[in-house]
């Protein structure tokens, strides 16, 4: 344990496995809610809050710091939406004015401070967790990180409250209309889940900053959502998703000499990018090949169509060939001779030397298609009724 | 005010008053129309996905060249919004997490590239910090050069289509109907908030550029009702804004210009939301109240001719708890005061009750019935947001 806890690589990893962990626990239903962007909000304004506890307490951690910074997230989400309400201007543009104003502030002030407060203006955008281990308690006789201590208890904190209002997390994300018929309180469920982001923002600060802590939240549950229907599935694809990255990126990181939250942060973007274009059923290549099918099936029930129309008719012979289907319906000739193949593979079609003819199955579906039989089958019919 | 003087006086000052006011005047014009598009946060994410185009053309130039920089924020901010317009179109993911996975995982992107370029050293290197706050002092003479060839492209733009900006801006969907190229319009128009965000970034940063893009736009809205002149005064405050935010960063040691210019925007837009003619707050309470004192006094009157029209007595004496039932609560005695002074009532006893009664004059008989409903017209309504 003591070997664990004095690692350097192991401390650094395990901070950013516990940001990724609550962030994700808490991003998919902001997600989901479509309350991605007020993330966007609450990390750039916690800077404010962070330095002015600072000037208050002259303290940077500790649940009070903790809670008191994470206040001006939550008031930042409270701002835009009474500054939306007084329809001066519209959220997005009420989002844009207040938290670059909390966020300039917050800059300014640390800059003014800088020799006295332990944090530079530029780790607000990168964070240190390359440095977390530095800073260290004492717990049961062990030095532990404080930003291990910190982020493991909001993760604590956050998995507690999930499982606890799992039920009403999912009804007011999936339909708050309902959620607030049956009694459940959705506002105040919106800004509790606000209320946890704001603090775990602000216990992540330290480590990944204010901006990269975005990535966290918001990329891996994103991505989850594109490779599971499943809500549970969705949290816990999430929270692998971002154990990977952290594992990921630390090891570039450190192979490239660049910053390890960034590169963790870039992981989760390389995830997504992947579950993108590789999703089983809604990624890129799985939409293309279900197109393609689609088109596919359609090209063949217009082909049916076609010989059905001219079954048994003069011009038959003219209009049931391949030819046909390039000369008078104008496709091209790959796209009529995967047609035609594909039709004869599902044995709708036969060749007859140069025409293709309905079979059985292929007639069938097309009577389908038109709602009546052909002529010719209509008076074999009305000969073995004895008509 | 000497002090202020001798500033003014030397070259390197005048060009960052120049170079900034001219960056606010571009961004101020362009993010008018942002706004009014609801994209406001679209600038954000496309100012933060600038940081690793910042860097590419950093590392492709070898030095601070802000051709090549600008170039390449350009392209990684145009990759952005092409990769955003994919995620939205291709998956269920909402705009909102489209935004925030852009602009988390561009960034991460740039952070990395960023740290990569500083553990390679070299002076100039240092510089490229700056663009995450902003740096005014950092414009160069031969920079003013290109941001006002910059500047210049984007107002010839906005001239040569103005109709058509104005038409996209406030319907696209009329604009689609009326057989214009409204998805090459609105392509222009982000490509052109882009031009704004490269623009600005040696000013803002890629942080807070959002500001930049936001505040004035959201400034020159409460002051006027015309795109034009919403454009023309959205760019004249971030001239403003710019080259007083530029001054006193300048003027202050370790003050990056970001965050003093954002401060100074968010000032203009506060005093904006209060004072603005029709649209301020303090205007809108005044306004709200005179209508308050207006229609009370007509529904007053209002109710007594209805009691006189129910009895068949046009100069029926209704007491005061008459005309509250009538009216649903007690008439405040100014407005029949003000209906006194006005000679549309007059107080009349009525024996053997002793409670003060009124009376219709010959004035208040013929007085117009204010309405179906006992209201007045409370004047022109207050203009709707946008179109």
């Amino acid at each position: 344990m003591a070997a664990f806890l004095s690692s350097i690589p192991a401390m650094i990893l395990t901070t950013g496995i516990l940001v990724g962990l609550s962030a994700a626990l808490l991003g998919s239903f902001l997600v989901l809610r479509g309350n991605a962007m007020l993330t966007d909000a609450i990390s750039h304004s916690i800077v404010f809050g962070i330095i002015l506890v600072w000037l208050l307490t002259r303290q940077l951690a500790g649940p009070v710091q903790l809670l008191g910074a994470a206040a001006t997230g939550v008031l930042t989400v409270f701002l835009s939406e009474a500054l939306a309400r007084s329809r001066l201007v519209r959220m997005d543009t009420a989002i844009g004015l207040v938290f670059p104003a909390l966020f300039s502030a917050g800059v300014l002030l640390i800059s003014i401070h800088a020799r006295d407060v332990h944090i530079h203006a530029e780790s607000v955008l990168l964070g240190e967790i390359g440095f977390v281990w530095m800073n260290t308690v004492t717990l049961l006789g062990l030095p532990v990180p404080v930003a291990v201590v910190t982020l493991g208890a909001v993760f604590l904190v956050n998995l507690v409250f999930v499982l606890a209002f799992w039920k009403e997390l999912k009804l007011a994300s999936f339909d708050p209309g309902l959620a607030a018929a049956l009694g459940l309180a959705p506002v105040a469920l919106h800004y509790a889940l606000l209320t946890l982001t704001s603090v775990t923002a602000v216990a992540a600060f330290d480590a990944v900053g204010a901006i990269l802590f975005i990535a966290f939240v918001i990329v891996p549950p994103a991505t989850a959502y594109l490779l599971t229907e499943r809500l549970w599935l969705m949290v816990v694809l999430a929270m692998l998703l971002s154990v990977a990255a952290c594992i990921a990126g630390y090891v570039l990181a450190v192979l490239w000499n660049v910053s390890i939250g960034g590169m963790m942060a870039s992981m989760t973007g390389l995830w997504f990018a992947l579950a993108l274009v590789l999703a089983p059923r809604r990624g890129l290549v799985a939409q293309a090949l279900r197109g393609r099918g689609e088109r596919l099936d359609h090209d063949c029930r217009a082909l049916v169509a076609h010989l059905f129309t001219h079954h048994d008719r003069p011009e038959m012979d003219e209009e049931n060939t391949l030819r046909a289907l390039t000369d008078h319906l104008g496709w091209a000739e790959p796209r009529a001779r995967a047609a035609v193949l594909r039709a004869l593979d599902r044995a709708l079609i036969e060749r007859r030397g140069a025409q293709l003819a309905l079979r059985p199955k292929g007639m069938a579906e097309a009577e389908a298609i038109f709602g009546r039989m052909a002529p010719s089958r209509l008076a074999a019919a009305d000969e073995n009724r004895g008509l | 005010m000497t002090a202020l003087a001798e500033l003014l006086a030397t070259h390197t000052v005048r060009v960052v008053l120049l170079g900034a006011a001219l960056l606010g005047a571009i961004s101020g014009m362009l993010g008018a129309f942002a706004v009014l598009r609801r994209q406001s946060l679209l600038g954000d994410a496309l100012a933060h996905a600038a940081l690793p185009g910042v860097c590419l053309g950093f590392m492709l130039a070898g030095a601070r060249d802000l051709g090549s920089i600008m170039a390449g924020a350009f392209f990684t901010g145009a990759l952005a919004a092409l990769v955003m317009m994919l995620i939205t179109r291709a998956t269920r993911l909402k705009a909102d997490a489209a935004l925030g996975i852009v602009l988390s995982v561009f960034f991460a992107v740039g952070v990395v590239l960023l740290t990569h370029l500083q553990a390679q050293g070299g002076a100039a290197s240092a510089g490229l910090a700056g663009f995450l706050f902003g740096q005014a002092a950092a414009i160069l003479a031969r920079d003013l050069w290109i941001l006002g060839g910059v500047g210049l492209v984007a107002l010839l733009l906005v001239l040569a289509f103005w109709k058509e900006f104005k038409l996209v801006s406030f319907d696209a969907g009329f604009a689609r109907a009326q057989g214009f190229p409204v998805t090459a319009l609105e392509v222009a128009l982000t490509v052109m908030v882009a031009l704004a965000i490269v623009a600005g970034l040696q000013l803002a940063g890629v942080v807070l550029m959002v500001a930049l893009l936001v505040a004035p736009a959201a400034a020159a809205r409460q002051w006027t009702r015309s795109l034009g002149g919403m454009v023309a005064v959205s760019a004249g405050i971030g001239a403003a804004s710019g080259a007083v935010g530029a001054l006193i960063s300048a003027s202050a040691r370790g003050l990056a210009t970001g965050p003093v210019v954002v401060l100074v925007a968010t000032g203009v837009v506060l005093v904006s939301f209060l004072v603005a003619p029709e649209r301020g707050l303090v205007p809108q309470a005044l306004a709200a109240r005179r209508a308050r004192s207006r229609i009370s006094a007509a529904r007053v009157l209002a109710a007594m001719q209805d009691l006189a029209a129910a009895h068949d007595d046009a100069a029926y004496k209704a007491e005061r708890g008459m005309i509250g039932v009538a009216l649903g609560a007690a008439p405040p005695a100014d407005r029949l005061a003000s209906l006194e002074r006005e000679g549309l009532i007059r107080p009349v006893q009525h024996p053997p009750e002793t409670t003060p009664h009124w009376e219709l004059t010959r004035a208040g008989r013929a007085a117009e019935r204010p309405g179906p409903e006992g209201r007045i017209d409370p004047g022109p309504a207050t203009p709707e947001e946008g179109g």
